[in-house]
Order: structure tokens, then C-alpha cells, then sequence
């Protein structure tokens, strides 16, 4: 066997282990979790936005068949210790994390009161029963409003509506602006979505009152995270208090934080020797899972003659809902807007502005692309809007001010470093067809069709290590990860790692990895994860992270194993270290025919007493843990075009055609990358055309079911082409960039300036997201 | 009492009235692969055949189907045997997190069974009742077009 005969796992079109039993349905998601005895939940929630609490008349539910308990506020109060999202950054005020509504409530939806019944079904019977009486405190949900100093405040003890502030300076603004030969402005507005994971959020929480000891399970990307909080909330040790997400149905951000339910199961298991299942229904996950993407942003771009940029302003105000989540805090998406505003381009004069304000509304949070899906829309918005008042084409508008490749390192005018990634190949790829399709637009227009073609560049950090928090100024360390690689005594490998799939193949991807550095098959590498047990320390699945974290631990911690197997291996055929070889899941002695199956050297080295000498024996290992961190982080650019239709008549836009290329560096498994740009994009449409959180004045959300609240179908989704560039990317292990979310950062820019391109001649520019054909039609009518 | 065939096998139960088919289906008979993802019949999660038409297990009561025969993705392969639609999505990576993928399935063997599914145009009106929010449903267009030109369902 020689050593160019090692099959390379890592860059194959792997089919993932994961799938045999989803699609047997055979996955064992939360709610396929029954425990003997369990008890279930339902919750009375508030159905005023901002009111005080008066009574809670419970007396008829309590005696309502199959009811266990019934729990308020007071009634929890003292079996747990309350929490907050902390944060260094200052002009930042963190808020509770309210478990039931004490005194006050602050959203449609918050949770009042729980009602512990047999089953489901008994609980909400008994729910119905529970009547209570608000105080309205009068309406808090317009964000501009409520930045205002005389408006009513949401958090007393904070003194402000305004969560978080925070202001990037780079150079002088104002004389950028004044010398500048072109200059355009808007206001920007991108409203509220919310992540829609197809499965709801639901919790299990199983008290072993003989250990005192806590498992929860739980739908959750964070598992490490929720099980450090609760340690603190529940006074149970760390080794005793264990959180295991089992399959979960989707994530995207919206299962990335700490809920309320997934404590009040835990506090309430405890607190009756049962196990509790809480499982939120469709309803429920429409009012109540962190929402996002409810921006305002006035901004204004500043060019000389040619183009270039000279100076770019902002104004940026989030509403980010009624509590600060945790453990990211309510600044992680509205400072994000401000900080990747500038994007890939050049912007030597820099002002950007943001306020993070409380409204009556459900908190937002992480989700897909967090801030970028706005930042990249309002500038790719500026861009286009130049390049028309200089007639000049988008694309040369981009090509003139995208970083090069010999400025990298690059720090941005919000102080971002881009590190070495293919910024100007991408827009290059997907520029490859452009003229084309230019021509092809033109003769569309000549028979009058509304057709139009938007671009779009960003780069985003991703895989961020411990130089830069996920959420500025948290406490929680977001630039680690751990695995740990074990080959047993019979030989099997197991791979323990602190993150969380939801979907993303990570048991597979994480598969090819140890297995290639190891030598063994991909199938034979078992990925255990979603597991607060199974590393001492690992926050979870979020912000692009997983592949580079973990992927570049799993190298590190794999490496090291192999080490001992080959030292013990050349032991046992008494050959040099340096001649030995494993591969495929054998060992062996390269250019010859002495080998054995990994099995075989398990047995030797663990079972077979006397094979190895107590000295060396004991300085073999066959398990290792090991860390990265990649300090700064890497860097994921991309360019994503879109060429639209709009429907004369009933002002439909259609995608008809969906170009990405992005750099991801190397890349493990090429299906599960696509998937994911596929994905991510298809959010992205929905966020452009179709997605939005409505409430009416007095903050009652209209968008309550799937039939309002519309995410796309395979019926508006086009086919995808995507490209993939690989720049290398040196002092990173495996060199993998993350990419995740991308598809969702870039889409809503492209399909507004398509929209807007395919309305040039009507002068319409989009700037207000998702652009529905109600809205086209007022802003076409208006014209 | 109701008396139904699932999967080939008939069963007899007591069931209170307002159980719905879904819940009835998980928790009664243990078959946790169909799904429930909004209880409003839109995701199509839930989606089971039953006497050979794609039906939405969320809003059936069980007592509806009273005599009636259903199909879950149970009936179709085994995880060390996945039948050949499933090893198409396999195949063309046509899920993710797999909470709709039964749903899907369901769908697409109702589609594969009962229309030619000439181009891609089709495959999407036809999935267009059921929601996946992983993977842009290119993927799962492009394994029932290869579950098609099997001759998957003729």
C-alpha cells in the first residue's frame, strides 16, 4: 500500500450518515421523547403587549381532571436564581429574563402562568379556565418612538428603552461628504422576520431526585451555554446537570438561545420528582421564539467622479423587542448592521450610529446572517444608487472599490480585519454570464417585460475565535472549541465534540475529518455531539462556527491520536515510526504486506496483556483532546446574482435565475455546502419578497400562523447555480472558512436590485424589505 | 373503537374523539416519523396517504379514518434499506435537519404514483404544499426527478 493511495474524505461528495434514520423516520426528535411519568405543559400567555398583571383567578383550572399544578410567578419565586445578558460594552442596559411574567408583561405571548397537566391536551382544557386581569400601560411598539426621552419606559430599572449605543469613527465624515462629486442617501427599512424552524421548540426536563442530578433535553444549537446558565439558575453542579439536544428540526438561530420555557421545565421537574415536556406549538413559536431583522437605517454614500467612495454615514435604530436575550444580549444584530455596513469595499471616511431599542414586541435575537442581511442591503443599495447617478455599470461600481488582493490584511472602517479571501474572483465568477444576460435583458425590455438583474458582494467574518466575542462584550467565551477523539478497546472511533447540529451534516462533515486524518473510513467514525456532557467545554452551533471550530479540533485532536497509533503500531512490527501508515482502517507497514485492522491494534494495545511493555504501554494513548481557537477568525466573501421579473399586472416578482460564488476556503464535503448556499439563499428570498412579522398598534401580532407569516415554497424558489472558490488560507489547520449563513446575507440585496433595476425606467428605487406586491404597487402607483 | 390498516397491519382502538390522526398515529401506535409542525395543515410535515390520496394527519381526527388504510413513512424502506425514492434524497442531499422530510416523502410517492412529472415546474406546484426551510428544495426537486426517470411509482 503506499501513502498516495490514502482516498481523500475530505473534499468528496460524501452521502451523510445522518440520513438513513431521518429519512426511515427513525430520528428521535424532542417530541418522539417519552419518559414514564411525564407530565406536560401548557402556558397561559398574555394577550396584551404592555400591561400590568392584576389577578390570576386559577381556582377553576386546579380542579379541572388530570391537573398535577399550576404554577405563577410567586409560586417559582426562590427555586431558582434569575439571570440577565450581561455585556462590558457600555451605554448597554441588560434586562431579566423573565421565566413567567412577574408584575408586568411586555409582549403578546409572554408567558403568565403554567398549567401542568397528564397530558397535553388536559393541560390546555385546564388553561382555558384561567382567567387573567391586566392594567393596559399603554402602547411601546414603534422603535422611534420609543427612543425618545419621554417615552413610556419597558424596563424601569434600566432607565432607557435604549438597550444598547454604540457609534464606529473612522476619519472625517463630514468633509468625505462635502468635497464628494456624487452623493446618495435613504431610509432603509427591513422588517421584522422570524426564523421558522419547521420544528417548534420543546423541552424535557428529568429529575433524578436519588443523584440530585438534571437532565434536560432540548431543542437547543447552545447546549454548553444553557448548561452554564443553568447551573447558576439551579445551584446543581456542573456534573450533575447535564443538556442534550437530541435530533433537531432546524434551527437558524431561533433554537440558539436561552428560553424561558427550557428553565421552567427544569425548575419544575425538580420541583415534583417528574419529568415535564413542554413542546411549543406553531402559534406559540410565532409569537414567542427570538425574532429578527427589524431595522431602520438612514444612510448616505459619498463618491468622487469616478466612483470611488470617499465617505459613508449611518443612522441605524433596531427594535429588538421587549428583553435582551441571552446569553448575546440585544445589541448582537443592530451593532452588526453598523459594523459590516462597509462591506468589501474601501471607505477611508466612516460614521455609523446604532441604538438598540426595547418595544412591546417579542425579543429578537440570532438568525441567519444577523445584521448582515440589512448591512449588505443598505449598501448594496448605495452602490447601485451611485453607480446610476454616475452612469456607471453596478459591477465596475464594485470592481473599483472591492479590497484587492494585495491589501489583505484589511482592516475595515469599523476596525474588521479580511484576511486573504477571493473578494474580486467571486464577483468575477459570477460575473462570467453577466453580459449575456444584460443582452438578454435588453430584448426582454424591447417587448416590454419588467426584467431586471441585481448584484451583490459581501464578506462576512466567520468561525470568529476568542479576539472577537460572537456579541460584543459578553461574557461567554464564543472562540473556542473542543473535541476529543477516542479509539476504544474494540477498536471503534468516537469523536466528542461541544457543538450542535440542526441540520447541517455536521456528524458527517466532522466524520470526514477525523477519518482522513486518522485513517479510517468515514463510517466508521461515530460524531458525538448536542451533548453539554460529552466535552468539558463547548458552546454550540451558531455564527458560521461549527465547521471551523470544531473541524479545526477535530484535526488538532485526531492528529495526536494517530501519533500513539503509529507509535504503538511500529512496536508491534518492530518497524520505524516513520514507515508506518494508517488508512482505510487498517495499519500497516507501507511497501509491505504486515498490517492490521485498527480492531487489532485496539485489542493489542488495551486487551492483550503483555503485548506491549509496561513503558510503552503506558505512554500510548489512544484518546486525545484537544482545542482551537482561530484567534481573529476567517473571512467568507461572496458575490450573489439575481435576475428578476416583475408581473405587470399583478407586480409578482418572479427569481428567475440565482448565480452565488463564494469562498469558503476548503471545502469538506461539496453536497452539504451547497445545501447549505441553497438554503440560506432561499431565506433570503423570503426576507426580500415575502417574510415579515406584522403587528397592529396595539402590538397584537397578525401574522400567526404559517398561512400569514409566509416563508417560500419550491414553488418561488428558482434553480441555483453555485460556484465555490478555495484561496488557501494559511495558519488554520484544516483550512475551512465558515459559511453557513451567507446565502441569507446576500440575497435581499440582490433581489432589490434586481427589482429596482427591472423599474429603472419608472425611477422606483427598493428600499423597504420584503418588497410585496402590495408594496410595489403603492410605490408604482405613486409614480 | 376504530379498526384501521397502517402499513399493512390492522389495528383496533379505543380513541377519544378529538385525538387527532397525527397525535394518534405518533402516540398511540408509536410511529414517530410522521411529523407535526404547525397543526394548521400548511407544512405538510404530517403528510401520510391514506386509501391512496396525501392527506394532512394534523386535521384528521383518528374516528375520520375509522376503516380506512394509511401509508407512513415507515412503509416505506428500513434505515439498512432505504427504498429508492428515499435513497434519492439520500443521494441528492435532498434533506437537512429531516424534521419534513417524512412529509416530503409522503408527497412525493402520492406525486411519483399519480403524475408524469414532465419537468421541474410540476415537482415544485406538486411540493408546493409541503414546507422545508433547510434546503431550498432544489435538492428534493432534483432526487423525485431522478425517483421519475427510475420509473419510481409506474
Amino acid at each position: 500500500m503506499e501513502i498516495d493511495a490514502r482516498p481523500k474524505m475530505i473534499g468528496a461528495r460524501v452521502q451523510r450518515l445522518e440520513d438513513p434514520r431521518l429519512l426511515a423516520g427513525q430520528g428521535r426528535f424532542i417530541d418522539d421523547l417519552n419518559l414514564p411519568r411525564m407530565l406536560h405543559i401548557a402556558f397561559v400567555r398574555s394577550d396584551h403587549a404592555h400591561a400590568r398583571i392584576l389577578e390570576i383567578d386559577s381556582a377553576d383550572a386546579a380542579a379541572k381532571p388530570g391537573v398535577a399544578a399550576i404554577f405563577t410567578a410567586p409560586d417559582i419565586a426562590g427555586l431558582w436564581n434569575p439571570i440577565r445578558a450581561t455585556s462590558r460594552m457600555a451605554d448597554y442596559h441588560a434586562t431579566e429574563l423573565p421565566v413567567l411574567a412577574h408584575d408586568k408583561v411586555r409582549y403578546v405571548g409572554e408567558a403568565v402562568v403554567a398549567v401542568v397537566a397528564e397530558n397535553r391536551y388536559l393541560a390546555e382544557d385546564a388553561a382555558e379556565q384561567i382567567m387573567v386581569s391586566y392594567e393596559p400601560l399603554g402602547d411601546a411598539i414603534d422603535a422611534i418612538a420609543n427612543a425618545k426621552a419621554d417615552a413610556p419606559l419597558l424596563h424601569d430599572d434600566a432607565g432607557t428603552n435604549v438597550l444598547a449605543a454604540r457609534t464606529f469613527h473612522r476619519g472625517d465624515v463630514d468633509a468625505a461628504l462635502a468635497e464628494a462629486s456624487v452623493r446618495v442617501s435613504g431610509n432603509f427599512r427591513m422588517h421584522r422576520k422570524t426564523p421558522t424552524a419547521m420544528e417548534n421548540r420543546g423541552y424535557v426536563a428529568d429529575y433524578d431526585p436519588g443523584r440530585r442530578a438534571l437532565t434536560l433535553h432540548s431543542t437547543t444549537q447552545i447546549p454548553g451555554i444553557v448548561r452554564d446558565a443553568l447551573v447558576e439558575m439551579l445551584d446543581i453542579p456542573g456534573n450533575r446537570l447535564r443538556v442534550v439536544a437530541p435530533d433537531v428540526g432546524g434551527g437558524f438561530g431561533g433554537k440558539g438561545a436561552l428560553y424561558p420555557e427550557e428553565v421552567l421545565v427544569c425548575i419544575i421537574a425538580r420541583q415534583l420528582g417528574r419529568p415535564v415536556k413542554w413542546l411549543s406549538d406553531r402559534l406559540e413559536d410565532l409569537m414567542t421564539t427570538n425574532q429578527a431583522f427589524d431595522e431602520h437605517v438612514a444612510a448616505e454614500l459619498a463618491c468622487d467622479g469616478e466612483g470611488h467612495i470617499l465617505g459613508l454615514r449611518a443612522e441605524v435604530i433596531g427594535d429588538v423587542g421587549a428583553y435582551s436575550v441571552y446569553p448575546w444580549t440585544a445589541a448582537i444584530e443592530p451593532v452588526q448592521v453598523v459594523s459590516f455596513l462597509p462591506g468589501p469595499y474601501r471607505v477611508p471616511n466612516y460614521l455609523g450610529r446604532v441604538r438598540a431599542v426595547a418595544t412591546s414586541k417579542t425579543p429578537t435575537g440570532a438568525y441567519r446572517g444577523v445584521g448582515r442581511p440589512i448591512s449588505t442591503f443598505v449598501m448594496e443599495r448605495l452602490m447601485d444608487m451611485a453607480a446610476a447617478k454616475l452612469s456607471l455599470d453596478p459591477l465596475e461600481m464594485r470592481r473599483r472599490n472591492m479590497v484587492q488582493a494585495d491589501e489583505f490584511p484589511y482592516k475595515t472602517a469599523s476596525g474588521i480585519v479580511w484576511d486573504r479571501a477571493g473578494f474580486m474572483e467571486c464577483l468575477d465568477k459570477v460575473a462570467s454570464s453577466y453580459e449575456s444576460l444584460r443582452r438578454d435583458q435588453t430584448a426582454a425590455r424591447a417587448q416590454g417585460r419588467w426584467v431586471g438583474i441585481g448584484l451583490a458582494s459581501y464578506a462576512e467574518l466567520t468561525g470568529l475565535g476568542s479576539r472577537i466575542a460572537v456579541a460584543p462584550g459578553m461574557p461567554v467565551n464564543t472562540g473556542t472549541e473542543t473535541a476529543t477523539v477516542r479509539i476504544d478497546s474494540t477498536g471503534a472511533v468516537s469523536a466528542y465534540f461541544g457543538i450542535a447540529s440542526q441540520g447541517q451534516g455536521l456528524e458527517t462533515t466532522l466524520a470526514q475529518v477525523v477519518a482522513e486524518e486518522l485513517g479510517v473510513r468515514v463510517e466508521d467514525v461515530d460524531v458525538i455531539q448536542g451533548d453539554s456532557a460529552a466535552v468539558a467545554h463547548g458552546t454550540g452551533t451558531y455564527a458560521s462556527r461549527s465547521t471551523v471550530l470544531a473541524g479545526g479540533a477535530a484535526i488538532n485532536a485526531a492528529r495526536a491520536v494517530r501519533e500513539h497509533v503509529i507509535k504503538a503500531a511500529a512496536h508491534i512490527f518492530e518497524a520505524d515510526e516513520g514507515d508506518v501508515d494508517a488508512a482505510d482502517g487498517q495499519v500497516f507497514v507501507k511497501g509491505t504486506d504486515r498490517g492490521m485492522s485498527f480492531r487489532e491494534l485496539a485489542r493489542a494495545v488495551y486487551s492483550e496483556m503483555g503485548r506491549l511493555p509496561k513503558d510503552i504501554r503506558e505512554n500510548i494513548e489512544l484518546e486525545a483532546t484537544r482545542m482551537y481557537d482561530p484567534y481573529f477568525g476567517t473571512t467568507t466573501p461572496a458575490s450573489h446574482l439575481a435576475v428578476v421579473e416583475v408581473d405587470p399586472e399583478t407586480y409578482q416578482v418572479t427569481v428567475q435565475n440565482y448565480v452565488v460564488a463564494e469562498d469558503c476556503g476548503r471545502v469538506i464535503n461539496p453536497l452539504i455546502v451547497d445545501g447549505q448556499v441553497h438554503g440560506g439563499v432561499a431565506q433570503g428570498i423570503g426576507a426580500a419578497l415575502m417574510e415579515e412579522v406584522v403587528h397592529d398598534g396595539a402590538g397584537q401580532i397578525q401574522t400567526a400562523s404559517l398561512m400569514d407569516y409566509v416563508v417560500p415554497t419550491a414553488a418561488e424558489i428558482p434553480a441555483m447555480q453555485v460556484h465555490h472558490l478555495e484561496t488557501v488560507l494559511p495558519d488554520n489547520p484544516g483550512g475551512f472558512r465558515g459559511m453557513g449563513e451567507g446565502g441569507t446575507i446576500g440575497a435581499p440585496a440582490a433581489i432589490a436590485n434586481a427589482i429596482t433595476d427591472a423599474l429603472a425606467p419608472m425611477g422606483i428605487d427598493i428600499n423597504e424589505l420584503p418588497i410585496t406586491p402590495e408594496r410595489l404597487f403603492r410605490l408604482i402607483d405613486g409614480k | 373503537m376504530i379498526k384501521l390498516t397502517v402499513n399493512g397491519t390492522m389495528y383496533e382502538r379505543a380513541v377519544e374523539p378529538r385525538m387527532l390522526l397525527a397525535d394518534f398515529l405518533r402516540h398511540e401506535l408509536g410511529l414517530t416519523g410522521t411529523h407535526v409542525g404547525c397543526e394548521q395543515g400548511v407544512c405538510g410535515a404530517c403528510t401520510v396517504i391514506l386509501n391512496g390520496d396525501s392527506v394532512r394527519s394534523c386535521l384528521c381526527f383518528a374516528v375520520q379514518v375509522d376503516g380506512g388504510r394509511i401509508e407512513t413513512v415507515e412503509s416505506l424502506g428500513t434505515v439498512d434499506n432505504l427504498d429508492p425514492l428515499q435513497a434519492a434524497f439520500q443521494e441528492h442531499h435532498a434533506l437537512q435537519c429531516g424534521f419534513c422530510t417524512p412529509g416530503m416523502l409522503m408527497t412525493g410517492v402520492d406525486l411519483l404514483r399519480k403524475y408524469p412529472l414532465a419537468t421541474d415546474q410540476e415537482i415544485r406546484e406538486g411540493l408546493s404544499g409541503n414546507l422545508c426551510r433547510c434546503t431550498g428544495y432544489e435538492n428534493v426537486v432534483k432526487a423525485i426527478r431522478s425517483a421519475v426517470e427510475a420509473g419510481y411509482g409506474d
